[in-house]
């Protein structure tokens, strides 16, 4: 893999659904190579966030700059040679094999013409090898479990050859092992090519783990911003979340780490 | 492999008939026909004439409508993501019906290039009706696929009112109750090679078009968000292949009326035995659609000659157990 890496940012933006739930005039650096968590109760916003940064929504005012570019100033085809997106999950109508589902990450670079390069399959091959699915290139994507399905999504993102890495969620389906291991490869693109992540995570522990830095958002807004230990203190996640919890380091990391209080503890 | 069989099932349609002709005198009288063969004839003239002027126009119409109808059903099975669909989902059939039915109403004997009304109104009606739909669905600049599935049952059903309603009051319907059935049924109407020379190049171009498409239909497998984040512009590219699908069926029905499951059953089949990858699917499944239509037919005029069955009959008689046969064999490997 390449390791050219790309900076985003918002400036002012603003967005609203037809339902009337809103993103206000948020405003975000995220520099070339950082790895970033965003954090927040069930619509706060993460996924909207996130589909503003991939450019699949434009919001009402203010704008997204990739690299100081504005984002809706690139064709969608531009903006997908450098941004690559992991949803939560994908259903495939049709049984489609695991590398076909990889070489999809092509696209962007693959014209109708002409068809997939050489250095198509081999970016492809070299994806499905970084994630660690190399045997499993002619299972069908449909026959495998969701922790295995998620690491061909990744490596199709990964086939993008993206500056920027966005993923919603990631690891909401998975078990204890599989969240793990999609986690630390994530972390390992950041790292060792330089790719700028930006993920929507559920888990605040896990959060805690793996990313520099996090953001809080309450009700389409920033409410915290920083490294895990600034943003998840007990009365951040009170305020936000509105859940009692004691935070102590990470026995071994000394990351902050959360155990949330049953009500009957809460008195003492 | 369907190369081959494309062209068998070719010859052997034009060796049976009223009057059976050896196949290998059919390839030496086609070869004749370019300048570099000269064979002797081992036949009489009127089986020439059998074959070009009755016999491989039709043929070549079956193999046109086969290939048009399948690479169509590719189009929006992939497109809509849904195994469900065919060609006639969005509306295409009960227009085609429609324009036809009010094309035989008219009560005049106009033709142009070997069409009558009733092909012109069919394809126009099948186009319109596509148009409507497609506009129907469109709520703030997008077109969700479940509005445009919804908006087509529902114009389908109001057309086909529509169309029953003319049926029972008009006595001209009524007096062509039989042209009206087989147009629904689908059979082979193509007298003349005039007709076949517009339609073919509106067709094979089609499906070199939509070969174009192949990699881009994969993605729209993910789901058009998905689709999306591949840089794909997903509203842009809908309507592409939406109109070229729909060019594709209104070709086809204006040759044969409506011809039923070649479009729905054949890119099932092709999958399930090549795999989903739509650089192959599409190709692979325009040449088995030929092969396959042509074989119906053939069966249809021939099994209780001289009456002629619809071949929209054999398509489905044929289609339906060979569909459930493959289903049931490789159920494992399908995702339904």
């Amino acid at each position: 893999m390449h390791s050219r890496s790309s900076g985003l940012s918002m400036r002012k933006v603003s967005f609203a659904y037809f339902n009337g739930f809103a993103l206000q005039a948020i405003n975000l650096m995220i520099a070339p190579g950082e790895i970033v968590g965003l954090l927040g109760p069930n619509g706060c916003g993460k996924t909207t966030l996130l589909k503003l940064a991939s450019g699949v929504l434009s919001p009402a005012e203010g704008e997204v700059l990739l690299d100081e570019v504005k984002l809706k100033k690139l064709s969608r085809r531009q903006v997908a040679q450098r941004i690559a997106v992991v949803p939560q999950s994908y259903h495939l109508p049709f049984a489609f094999k695991v590398t076909e589902v990889v070489l999809l990450g092509r696209t962007p670079f693959v014209s109708g013409l002409s068809g997939e390069t050489k250095k198509d399959r081999d970016v492809t091959a070299d994806a499905l090898q970084l994630v660690g699915i190399d045997g499993l290139g002619k299972r069908h994507f449909n026959d495998l479990s969701g922790g295995e399905q998620q690491k061909v999504i990744l490596a199709m993102a990964l086939a993008q050859e993206p500056e920027v890495l966005l993923l919603d969620e990631p690891t909401a389906h998975l078990d204890i092992n599989h969240q793990v291991e999609i986690l630390e490869l994530v972390r390992s693109l950041n790292r060792n090519h330089g790719v700028t992540v930006i993920a929507a995570m559920h888990d605040l522990n896990l959060a805690s783990l793996f990313f520099d830095r996090l953001i809080l958002l309450k009700e389409g807004t920033i409410f915290a911003d920083g490294s895990p230990r600034e943003v998840l203190t007990e009365r951040n996640i009170k305020d936000v979340f509105l859940a009692s919890v004691r935070v102590s380091p990470h026995p071994v990391t000394s990351a902050p780490h959360i155990v949330v209080l049953p009500k009957e503890t809460q008195g003492s | 492999m369907l190369t081959l069989t494309l062209v068998g099932a070719m010859l052997l349609a034009c060796a049976v008939g009223a009057v059976s002709i050896p196949p290998l005198d059919i390839v030496k009288m086609t070869l004749n026909r370019l300048p570099l063969f000269d064979f002797q004839p081992t036949w009489q003239l009127t089986d020439e004439t059998i074959i070009f002027q009755i016999r491989l126009i039709r043929v070549v119409a079956g193999v046109l409508i086969g290939a048009a109808l399948a690479t169509a059903g590719v189009l929006f099975q992939g497109l809509l993501r849904n195994p469900m669909a065919d060609p006639y989902i969005i509306g295409t059939s009960a227009g085609a019906a429609l324009g036809a039915t009010l094309a035989m109403m008219v009560p005049l004997g106009l033709a142009f290039a070997g069409f009558g009304l009733v092909p012109v109104g069919a394809f126009c009606g099948a186009l319109l009706t596509v148009l409507l739909v497609y506009n129907l669905a469109r709520v703030g600049g997008k077109t969700p696929v479940v509005s445009m599935l919804l908006a087509g049952f529902v114009v389908s059903a109001m057309l086909a009112s529509v169309m029953s309603f003319l049926i029972i009051v008009s006595d001209i319907l009524q007096l062509k109750l039989h042209s009206v059935f087989s147009f629904i049924m689908g059979s082979i109407s193509v007298q003349e090679w005039s007709q076949i020379a517009v339609i073919a190049p509106l067709i094979l171009g089609g499906i070199v078009v939509a070969r174009f498409f192949a990699f881009h239909l994969n993605a729209f497998a993910l789901g058009e968000e998905g689709a999306a984040y591949l840089g794909i512009s997903v509203e842009r590219e809908k309507i592409l292949i939406l109109a070229l699908g729909s060019l594709l069926t209104a070709c086809a029905v204006s040759l044969s009326g409506l011809i039923g499951f070649v479009g729905l059953v054949v890119p099932h089949a092709v999958r399930l035995a090549l795999g989903p990858d739509h650089r192959l699917l599409l190709p692979a499944s325009a040449l088995a659609g030929a092969a396959f239509l042509v074989i119906a037919d053939t069966l249809a005029r021939t099994l209780l000659a001289p009456t002629e069955i619809p071949v929209g009959i054999f398509t489905a008689l044929i289609g339906a157990p060979f569909f459930i046969f493959l289903l049931r064999r490789s159920r494992r490997e399908y995702a339904f």
